[in-house]
């Protein structure tokens, strides 16, 4: 409900954040600012000769916290902190990587390796963008680590510290040996292909007999690393597969590898031929550019966070009239700690002073918050809404209630294990044809021709070499996960895409997932023969609960227009539970409960989510709060229904049942007031009849289901934020997608299927000449390429005409014909 | 026909030579990141954001 307020004649905004600011009257020169910390931020950049950081964005801050916050980063000099975080080059010299969430555009870039400018401490901060994270390297003589990120805090770009965060670097490593072999197959490749070529243009023999020889020598340098630098991740995998008496796709490969390579050492040896040696080298680049496509990570995402990211890394102890800010591991049973408005409860605890309103959505599913009175207990994870609490902890952290569902088995089985992918499982079949087929050949040639019999063998193990079927499943993959990405899904890898397109049952959460928790629709019913609420009116109701830190309150707040409320108030009591009494500009207003308004006895007619208004005795009406279901809710669930078996599980009680009734069809579809463990049994107990689950969830409630499926999709609101492990993220914004994701993920294994055919014919094509023998090196040198360039760009191609058909975003930028 | 071998070793030796180039770049870490240098580059003034105390 909103009042039209008379359009304001021209857009005032904030020159530092950009915010609407109308009526604030705070400014320097020409130049207005919404709060008095933008104009703070403003006054530091200019005073310090940055005020080019306005020139490179318009308005490109954020809103820095309120001043007072400092005290918070006390933590930061506690010894054994600094030590997970500090980066020692020397003695004097630091380096801390810190990850900045508010880090956006350009100009924030230019502003933070600027700092240098502003602190002289500051030697070198560097920033990547994509990952967003500083690193700052600082003197220690002249600064602290808590100098550095107060600084950073004051011109808005507060880092988010937590070490489980930022540690990037086994995963770094490996793609950096992932470009080393790449460029060093790629340069065998093209020389070995370069020094070839003659002998191919002029047909055998045709050459000086010491030149086939030196270009044998070369060919063999050039193919030494290849083999033992390039292909070695592939005879590893092969061994542990066959080690553990199973065959992957990489056993057929390592195999053709080592064939051609150690076929072709000895054709140049014995001066027999020139050997196979730049389709062997081809062969392992494509395979490996394969896999670096295949290998597409979001780096700022990390799909393996545990409760211990959703905790905050310190909490402010009080001890006497002291107030002391300490990392979490120190906390121990028997401390006083405070917790603030929008804090989260880092330990079971109980409440001592203050009244505790705490917020179980993310941990538990409930959607309306508790209220706590002094002497109860209050589990870790809610978050308190309101005055600052004291509490008292009675449970160290890794004791808590939280804790002990990551103390279940679904937490300690190893990920991935026990998923065969489509092209493993026809390794096994594929492998043993052409081992049948080679060994028919050599035999036949053993009786009619012997000479034949190894080169007929060898030639069919070479040209199977399953380099288009090896490339298919990774570049149709990739390019999925590659178009997911662009519809703000995101999966964790490749093998999660096959995973989704073998669901057959989809588990939903309801709070949070179908419903958006931040989103309330607030709408006013007058009472019977009432009239709809005056602007005068509505401006008397948001003074009042602009006093209160109630929810319900709160969000009366932001639904009224935010210009209205100069009301002034003279009295002002909150009855818990009840509701409001409060005097404002000589009215009395009593908002709350329908028996609290209306006199007691009165029985509330929408329990929970109406809040009443009377104005000097006479009621007006109340306001409706209603939980907004997800846009597009009713159309996914039914698209979602025609093919899958849809279950709701949810931490809440039956409110919303009569709605979602319709979509959930049949007995027991629907489960209320599930903890935390009872979605994770009901993940196994329908994984043990042979389901294949995927969990939508969003919170920490929903962490062990996540975890136990098949395939786990979190959705949240901001993808940079806290969400529980899982296997892929989805932005809140693409929710309605969700089931043309699925549909897409299916037609990627189609495609996948196909390409495996198209290889195959160029494997029969090849096998001809080879069981014939006479498979020559410019034929093996024409085919191979050929049918892996040709899969490449099959699947390039039809991943993104489906992806169009489906109304998604195309990675290369096609055109989608849906909105 | 001799010179012909002494060119292409002077050819494979210029291409070793980008190879290590590739290594040397690989290494130093010029591929983690590809997407803040862009938006660098393009921040005049700010080209060395390096150590002003170190000499």
């Amino acid at each position: 409900m909103s009042v039209p307020v008379s359009a304001t004649k021209e857009k005032k905004v904030c020159y530092h954040c950009g915010l609407d600011c109308n009526s604030t009257k705070i400014s320097v020169g020409e130049k207005i600012f919404c709060c008095n910390g933008c104009k703070m931020v403003f006054e530091l950049l200019a005073a310090n000769d940055l005020g080019q950081y306005y020139d490179l964005n318009k308005t490109p801050g954020t809103t820095p916290p309120p001043e007072g916050t400092t005290e918070k980063f006390g933590y930061l000099d506690d010894a054994s902190f600094q030590q997970q975080l500090l980066h020692l080059s020397d003695g004097k010299r630091a380096t801390v990587v810190l990850y900045i969430p508010n880090l956006h555009c350009s100009a924030c870039i230019w502003l933070l390796e600027s700092l240098y400018k502003m602190e002289p401490g500051i030697l070198r901060s560097r920033v990547n963008f994509l990952r967003k994270t500083v690193s700052i390297t600082f003197d220690q003589e002249q600064l602290s680590l808590r100098k550095v990120v107060e600084r950073l805090a004051s011109i808005g770009y507060e880092p988010r510290i937590s070490p489980e965060d930022i540690q990037p670097e086994k995963d770094r490593k490996s793609r950096r040996g992932l470009y080393l072999k790449i460029g060093i197959a790629g340069f065998g490749f093209a020389n070995i292909m370069l020094f070839s070529l003659p002998e191919y243009f002029a047909g055998p023999g045709k050459i000086p007999p010491e030149f086939t020889r030196f270009f044998g020598i070369l060919n063999i340098l050039l193919a030494l690393p290849v083999f033992f630098y390039s292909s070695w991740d592939y005879f590893r995998s092969a061994w542990y597969s066959l080690k553990s008496r199973s065959v992957n796709m990489d056993v057929p490969i390592a195999m053709g590898i080592i064939t051609l390579f150690s076929r072709s050492i000895f054709e140049i040896v014995t001066r027999h031929g020139p050997g196979w040696l730049d389709s062997f080298s081809g062969l392992v680049f494509l395979l490996l550019l394969g896999k670096l496509f295949q290998e597409k990570t979001y780096q700022t995402l990390s799909f393996e966070r545990d409760y211990k990211s959703y905790f905050p890394v310190s909490v402010i102890r009080v001890s006497g009239e002291k107030e002391k800010s300490v990392p979490l591991s120190r906390l121990r049973i028997g401390d006083r700690i405070l917790i603030r408005n929008n804090e989260i409860v880092p330990a079971d605890s109980v409440l001592i002073r203050g009244k505790g309103r705490i917020d179980y959505s993310f941990v538990t599913g409930e959607s309306e918050t508790v209220t706590k009175v002094s002497g109860d207990l209050i589990f870790a994870g809610g978050r308190q809404e309101g005055s600052a609490i004291e509490l008292e902890v009675v449970r160290d952290v890794s004791q808590s209630y939280l804790t002990q569902l990551w103390n279940s088995d679904a937490f300690k089985k190893q990920g991935g294990a026990g998923i065969t992918s489509l092209a493993n499982q026809i390794s096994k079949y594929f492998t043993a044809i052409v081992i049948i087929i080679a060994s028919l050949a050599g035999l036949y040639w053993l009786f009619v021709n012997p000479e034949h019999a190894l080169n007929a063998f060898t030639a069919v193990l070479i040209i199977a070499c399953p380099c288009a079927l090896a490339l298919a499943t990774p570049f149709t993959l990739g390019n999925v996960l590659r178009i997911f990405g662009r519809n703000r899904l995101f999966m964790k890898n490749s093998t999660a895409v096959e995973q989704l397109s073998r669901v057959d049952t989809i588990l939903l959460d309801k709070t949070g997932t179908l419903t958006d928790t931040k989103k309330i629709n607030v709408t006013f019913i007058p009472a019977p023969d009432k009239q709809p609420l005056s602007r005068d009116e509505l401006c008397l109701i948001k003074t009042v609960v602009r006093h209160s830190t109630h929810p319900h309150s709160r969000r009366i707040y932001a639904s009224i227009e935010p210009a209205v409320y100069d009301g002034i108030l003279k009295r002002f009591e909150e009855f818990p539970g009840k509701g409001i009494e409060a005097e404002v500009s000589g009215h009395t207003l009593r908002i709350g409960s329908a028996g609290f308004v209306k006199g007691e006895g009165n029985e509330p007619i929408d329990p929970g989510s109406a809040v009443y208004i009377a104005i000097d005795g006479e009621l007006k009406g109340h306001f409706r709060l209603n939980i907004q279901y997800r846009k597009g809710y009713t159309r996914l669930l039914k698209r979602l229904g025609e093919r899958y078996k849809l279950l709701l599980v949810s931490g809440d009680n039956d409110r919303g049942k009569k709605i979602l009734e319709p979509f959930f069809a049949g007995e027991g579809a629907m489960f209320f007031n599930q903890t935390p463990f009872d979605k994770l049994k009901l993940v196994e107990s329908l994984q043990r009849s042979g389901r294949r689950v995927m969990m939508v969830g969003d919170g920490l409630n929903d962490a062990g289901a996540l975890k136990q499926s098949d395939i786990g999709i979190t959705i949240s609101e901001d993808v940079n934020s806290f969400f529980p492990a899982c296997d892929g993220i989805l932005d809140a914004g693409s929710f309605s997608l969700l089931p043309r994701f699925l549909q897409c993920s299916s037609y990627g294994m189609r495609i996948i299927r196909v390409s495996f055919v198209i290889s195959f014919l160029y494997n029969a094509i090849g096998l001809g000449f080879a069981v014939q023998g006479i498979l020559s090196p410019l034929i093996s040198a024409i085919l191979m390429p050929l049918s892996s360039i040709s899969v490449v760009v099959f699947t390039t191609v039809s991943t993104n005409l489906i992806a169009g058909k489906l109304g998604l975003k195309g990675y290369y930028g096609f055109k989608t014909n849906n909105s | 026909m001799n010179v012909l071998l002494l060119l292409i070793i002077a050819s494979l030796l210029v291409a070793i030579g980008f190879l290590i180039t590739f290594l040397w770049a690989v290494k130093s870490g010029q591929f983690e990141d590809t997407h803040t240098p862009a938006f660098r580059i393009l921040l005049d003034g700010n080209g060395k954001s390096v150590d002003k105390n170190k000499e």
